[in-house]
């Protein structure tokens, strides 16, 4: 049976297209079909990325996600390659501390292909001996390069005192002991309890209707076991608060890290506090720390700070680069604007701006099909609901001053910030 | 294959070239404004001004002071940016569609009425040393490819970083910002590109009441650029840092861009490109990464869209304990080899995968807005970013092998390591 619904009954809105199809088998997909340009784009989420590396093999994860295209079912990691290439099938496989993600874009007419590459990619990885060898040496090389590079030394260092023995502290790569020791058994164990079908997520825009997807579905992840079997995950903040750290690197420019405890994207107080770090630091021109740091003050190409919503943890976290001899006033005038917005708050032009802003510009987020894909995803990851692209605006119109108040006053203590700085400098 | 015309081109009257390109998808537009300058046509001792233009522009008009315009598309939902090249400095908005009359409105504004304050300049200035002090200065491998393009051209100003030499930067002022910028922003030197949800008529009228405005100043400016000779020797640049961890080896060539060729061969660069060093299934990648396990990654780029002789360039990662030298001896036997052995599957699948990038490209209109204005802005035509495929498509084996015998020689090469300095 194929089971189709509608969600919203507005006429040209994004949600109002979104199809909630399930397979005769019981696999769930997001689909907004678009037939204006000839190509399927498919963004999936598996649940428990590098959170769930265990004790000695950081970079497990990330280790699997190398793999996926390196060799599946009767195709060795040449061969798979050269299928890919032949018909334009792009297939990019990632991760993240929560989740493994894959991500699909085939032209429509060689959808077979594309789609017996994923299914072969997720079900029946080779881990051939070579391809292992070869995938390690990738990652070797990857964190010999961040290791004397001013945005992975300062990152690192943030995340590693900020989750001290919570799985979020290492680095998405690992580090070099955990991919040393990794094996090929090993990512077949990780394999076997990660890629199925209870952790899964699936998106899919482009020009494919709903009942091909539901026939397709069932092919292409009826083989994943049922259920994965994900360790759980401790609650967590961010420690260290007040603490400041200097890696030495001889560079001329200090690049710093800054953050505290954030919210986590359930929290009633997280949609208010996007809001309000939009003025305080989101990534537009017209931020206060944009204002303060770049424009009046020269300090810096680039300054922001974000929200971070882990699963088990949120984080507010920010940061930019400036020469050396210049490091201590860039922190002293960061500093300053995170505890005026924590006191005062923002102002009603500014709530008002950043809510024109923030809603306004929802919409520019839905110009490719893979980027409309992965906007899905993360709806059915966050649990946001089939709707959420109708109301989301609406609950970015409700922010009133006082609740941008209450995120600020929560969120932006005194003080309270772990800073890592990477670099040469002065005046801390 | 053949995609149907998707843009349609006009001029204003002032000489300002309009590009429209339909995308009816999603109630957005992307709005952009090329103009024909980059960093190849700083003036001598002025590497820089540019790119320093670029950040000048959004200190504001005598209508319209700083801050107005962004903090504008802000509250409209929109967002904004600008880059600059070798060859083309651009501004760009991407805003629902409701707002495009207004973007134009104020960036046609800009185009002739930009106000510098030397409270402005200076402290953008340091903004710009920032940029390079994060790009480049902190980056060994940065500095490496900087050194390489320095080498590469002894004459022509590509050699010279888009973003400035830092001590030509340091001295770069008010004045010279104006005069730069009254030389080069100017209708006859700008060209209009409209992605999304509009239509030809329409961006006819808009265009007109906005851009049409500007005073033409009768001609275009010229570009000036000293030729970049032929150089008979192998030149080689190391660079040791106590910071690389990871080795890296590049090779530069001058090639020919589409822009200076009559004949196919910058379309056989394209392909020889990717399937020497595009991705997983190409020569290098088999070969370096998979077959000898000499290295972690391995491949290959053209430059294509430039003006002048422009750059090929092949590199590669040594995994751990493999000298550079052994690399280099890999890939020269690489490309040694594929005239001879480059078989018309490899082709094939060469082809197919650019071909299916520029329909990719049309998923997205802020690509197709930048693939058009970029080819028009070196001096291309629309047609010919519309017969880029069928141009690929036509590219035979034989001009593949042509150009890699005559362009990929190691006796004219730029060759770079970046190595590890040990301590004394």
């Amino acid at each position: 049976m194929i089971t189709l619904r509608t969600a919203g009954q507005q006429q040209a809105s994004t949600g109002s297209r979104i199809q909630r199809v399930i397979s005769p088998g019981g696999v769930e997909a997001w689909l907004i079909e678009e037939k204006a340009v000839p190509l399927i784009a498919m963004e999936l989420s598996f649940e428990g990325g590098a959170a769930q590396d265990p004790a000695g093999k950081s970079g497990l994860s990330h280790f699997l996600s190398g793999m996926f295209d390196e060799g599946a079912g009767p195709y060795d990691a040449i061969a798979f390659q050269e299928a890919a290439d032949e018909q334009a099938i792009v297939l990019r496989f990632s991760q993240s501390r929560d989740a493994i993600t894959a991500s699909l874009k085939t032209l429509t007419r060689h959808r077979g292909k594309a789609f017996e590459l994923l299914r072969l990619a997720l079900a029946e990885p080779r881990f051939d001996a070579d391809a292992v060898e070869r995938v390690r040496a990738q990652i070797m090389g990857g964190i010999k390069r961040g290791a004397n590079d001013p945005n992975t030394q300062s990152g690192k260092a943030w995340f590693a005192r900020a989750f001290e023995n919570h799985p979020y502290a290492n680095p998405e790569p690992g580090l070099a002991e955990g991919v040393g020791a990794v094996t090929a058994d090993d990512l077949r164990a990780f394999h076997g309890r990660l890629i199925a079908r209870s952790n899964l997520k699936i998106s899919v825009v482009g020009a494919i209707d709903a009942a091909t997807l539901a026939a397709e579905l069932d092919q292409l992840f009826g083989q994943l076991p049922a259920s994965a079997a994900l360790t759980p995950v401790p609650a967590a903040a961010p420690l260290g608060m007040g603490e400041l750290q200097v890696i030495d690197l001889d560079i001329p420019q200090s690049t710093l890290r800054f953050g505290m405890p954030g919210l986590l994207r359930k929290d009633e107080d997280f949609i208010p506090a996007s809001v309000m770090n939009h003025i305080l630091g989101g990534g537009s021109f017209t931020s206060r720390i944009w204002q303060e740091v770049r424009e009046k003050r020269g300090l810096a190409y680039s300054v922001n700070s974000g929200l971070y919503p882990f699963r088990r943890a949120g984080v507010f976290y920010g940061g930019t680069a400036t020469k050396n001899e210049r490091a201590g006033e860039a922190l002293t005038v960061i500093r300053g604007e995170i505890a005026r917005m924590g006191s005062d708050g923002p102002t009603e032009e500014e709530l008002d701006k950043a809510k024109r802003y923030l809603i306004g510009s929802y919409a520019l987020r839905f110009d490719t099909s893979t980027k409309i894909a992965s906007h899905l995803t993360s709806m059915q990851v966050d649990d946001l609901g089939i709707d959420y692209t109708d109301k989301r605006n609406s609950l970015f119109e409700a922010v009133t001053l006082e609740d941008a108040r209450r995120a600020a006053r929560r969120l932006l203590l005194p003080g309270q910030m772990l800073v890592t700085v990477a670099g040469k400098p002065q005046g801390l | 294959m053949a995609e149907p015309s998707i843009a349609s081109t006009f001029t204003l009257g002032n000489g300002m070239q309009v590009v429209v390109i339909p995308d009816h998808r999603a109630p957005v537009v992307t709005h952009m404004v090329w103009y024909k300058n980059g960093s190849a046509d700083d003036p001598e001792g002025k590497s820089g001004i540019a790119h320093f233009l670029e950040h000048l522009m959004f200190k504001g008009t005598g209508k319209h002071p700083k801050g107005e315009f962004s903090n504008l598309i802000s509250e409209l939902g929109g967002q904004e940016n600008a880059f600059t090249s070798y060859d083309y400095t651009a501004y760009f908005q991407k805003i629902a569609r409701e707002h495009l009359g207004t973007m134009m409105a104020y960036e046609a504004d800009r185009m002739t009425n930009l106000v510098l304050a030397d409270e402005d300049v200076i402290p953008e200035r340091d903004v710009v040393l920032e940029e390079r002090r994060m790009r480049t200065d902190s980056d060994p491998s940065s500095q490496l490819s900087e050194s390489l393009g320095a080498t590469l051209y002894v004459n022509h100003p590509y050699g010279q970083p888009i973003i400035g030499w830092q001590h030509e930067i340091a001295s770069l002022d008010r004045k010279d910002a104006l005069k730069y910028y009254k030389r080069f922003y100017t209708p006859e030197n700008a060209i209009l590109v409209v992605a999304g949800d509009v239509t030809e008529p329409e961006i006819r009228d808009l265009a007109a009441k906005t851009y049409g405005e500007a005073p033409a100043l009768g001609a275009a400016p010229r570009r000036t650029r000293k030729a970049e000779p032929p150089i008979p020797a192998a030149r080689r640049v190391e660079l040791s840092d106590p910071k690389v961890e990871q080795p890296s080896f590049q090779r530069y060539w001058l090639v020919p861009s589409h822009i200076g060729a009559t004949d196919n061969e910058p379309y056989a660069l394209e392909v020889l490109a990717q399937a020497l060093g595009g991705g997983a299934s190409s020569r290098l990648f088999r070969a370096l990464v998979q077959e000898q396990a000499l290295a972690t990654n391995a491949g290959a780029w053209y430059m294509g869209d430039a003006v002048d002789l422009t750059r090929f360039a092949v590199y590669a990662l040594p995994r751990e304990g493999v000298e550079l030298k052994t690399i280099e001896k890999a890939i020269e036997a690489v490309i040694a080899r594929l005239p001879e052995e480059l078989t018309e599957r490899e082709l094939a699948r060469a082809k197919t995968q650019l071909v299916a990038d520029a329909i990719y490209a049309r998923d997205s209109q802020a690509t197709l807005a930048r693939m058009y204005g970029a080819a028009l802005a070196i001096g291309g035509k629309v047609a010919d970013v519309e017969n880029w495929p069928a141009r690929i498509d036509a590219v035979t084996l034989a001009e593949v092998a042509a150009a890699a015998r005559k362009r990929l020689q190691p006796r004219i090469a730029v060759t770079g390591y970046l190595l590890k300095e040990e301590a004394a």
